[in-house]
């Protein structure tokens, strides 16, 4: 299905696990040192640079883009290792976070209760994943380099729902289905 | 009779090899891919090893990264024992290449100076150099450049001689199945068995090199290989660990003497974007 950005509660709240989805519209790329960042910032009682509400954080740190082209090699990182901090962002407003690979157990217990998705891009795709982006440019942390904050529009960026706001994973459903050991 | 080579030479050398191996996956490689594709049975599973192969093809076109993650550059240099070597320090030389490499290249710089102070160093260097001394006058030079999700899925572990084979199989299959999806499947498992610690895990990450279909020289390897690809791939796991039936594309193990004491094992992963490049001057 097609779907615009920003998502909205019950939009989110309508995707179940394995639906396949073509992402239009705004995104961040946020990912290690941004949310190491945040949380900082966070702690010391100042605002988040950038408000999330609503938003869709693509964890991820692309390439350098090459003249003439609009964005240099981009797709999903490791998911777990932003798990320390995805509550933070689902209290921040986050309602999305496209990544690859499994989660930790207590994230299916977050999306449920913040109503938010986990949606899978594919890791290693990154050349094709140029094709769907329209532009991209940093907004925040620039210092950061490839790890900085990045605003970039999906166009029809595709993706498949990885945790649902039921809580329910594709990777438990779907692994043992051909589980054969 | 030496042969005297000037170090500056090999920085074009590692300029060309690291764009090549970023952009490029070689026809082994894909080959590999495209038949994971006929074999995969999970829906969603071929589905990604199609984009997989669309996106590796696109990449090679457009002379773009095939992954965002261009990866610490590891570089392995065979050096023939009669080359003689002329000019500044070698390993300065060889980060030049892989400088200019990543920076003509456009692409990711993805190391920090310090793992604990974790500034980047915007240059993708410093690489890891693996130096091996060889017969004759020829230097082959040879660039991998390995992703995070693959690389930090790595395991070690010194098993006691007694638990044998069954204990290597256990270890692998253990770690396999807690990694689930995290290194990029289909990967390629590559399996040091003996030496040293460090002996051991070297192992692991030359045996990725090893193409693809090619089993262990010894009988007693190859068989493991080929039962450890089977029960690998029936865990289910599936390309990006969405469920299926490839999960590896290969198993290579390597083997070496060790101590009466130890049964070293060492994992090493290879994400589906399996970039190596080589020359010999």
């Amino acid at each position: 299905m097609d779907l615009t950005l920003p998502l909205t509660k019950e939009i989110v709240k309508s995707l179940k696990i394995g639906d396949v989805v073509y992402l239009t519209g705004y995104a961040y790329t946020c990912r290690d040192a941004a949310h190491k960042r945040i949380q900082n910032t966070l702690e010391k009682g100042e605002k988040s640079p950038i408000d999330w509400t609503n938003q869709t954080i693509f964890y991820a740190g692309p390439c350098p883009t090459k003249p003439g082209k609009t964005t240099g090699s981009i797709g999903p990182t490791t998911a777990l290792r932003m798990d320390p901090f995805a509550e933070m962002m689902f209290q921040q407003g986050m309602v999305a976070m496209i990544g690859k690979g499994s989660r930790s157990d207590f994230i299916p217990a977050l999306c449920k209760e913040y109503g938010g998705v986990y949606l899978l891009g594919i890791g290693g795709a990154s050349a094709i994943n140029t094709k769907q982006i329209k532009s991209i440019e940093v907004v925040e942390y620039e210092d950061l380099g490839t790890e900085s904050i990045k605003k970039l529009y999906f166009n029809r960026f595709r993706v498949i729902v990885g945790i649902d706001t039921a809580g329910d994973v594709l990777q438990t459903r779907e692994i043992q289905k051909y589980k054969r050991l | 009779m030496s042969r005297v080579i000037r170090t500056d030479v090999i920085i074009p050398v590692l300029e060309r090899l690291v764009k090549k191996a970023c952009y490029e996956l070689d026809d082994n490689v894909m080959g590999a891919l495209r038949c994971a594709y006929k074999a995969e049975q999970s829906p969603i599973g071929k589905d990604t090893i199609e984009i997989l192969i669309k996106s590796a093809e696109f990449a090679k076109k457009e002379q773009i990264a095939c992954c965002h993650d261009t990866g610490t550059c590891v570089v392995i240099m065979e050096i023939g024992q009669d080359v003689c070597w002329e000019g500044d320090s070698l390993g300065d030389q060889i980060n030049e290449g892989v400088r200019r490499g990543y920076e003509t290249g456009y692409l990711r710089k993805s190391m920090v100076a310090d793992p604990l102070e974790r500034m980047n160093t915007n240059d993708n260097t410093p690489a890891v150099l693996h130096t091996e001394i060889v017969p004759g006058d020829r230097v082959t030079i040879t660039v991998m450049p390995k992703g995070g999700g693959s690389e930090n899925m790595g395991a070690f572990k010194t098993l006691l001689p007694g638990e044998g084979m069954e204990g290597v199989k256990k270890f692998v299959l253990d770690t396999v199945n807690s990694v689930g999806g995290n290194p990029c499947p289909p990967y390629i498992l590559g399996i040091g068995v003996g030496g040293t610690m460090d002996h051991c895990s070297w192992m692991a990450k030359k045996a990725l090199l090893r193409p693809i279909g090619e089993r262990n020289s010894k009988p007693l390897y190859a068989k493991l290989e080929e039962e450890l690809l089977t029960k690998v791939n029936d865990l289910g796991i599936g390309p990006l660990g969405m469920g299926g039936t490839i999960t590896a594309l290969d198993v290579h193990i390597d083997y070496y003497p060790c101590h009466i004491t130890a049964l070293p094992v060492a994992i090493n992963f290879q994400c589906n974007a399996s970039r190596h490049a080589a020359e010999t001057i």
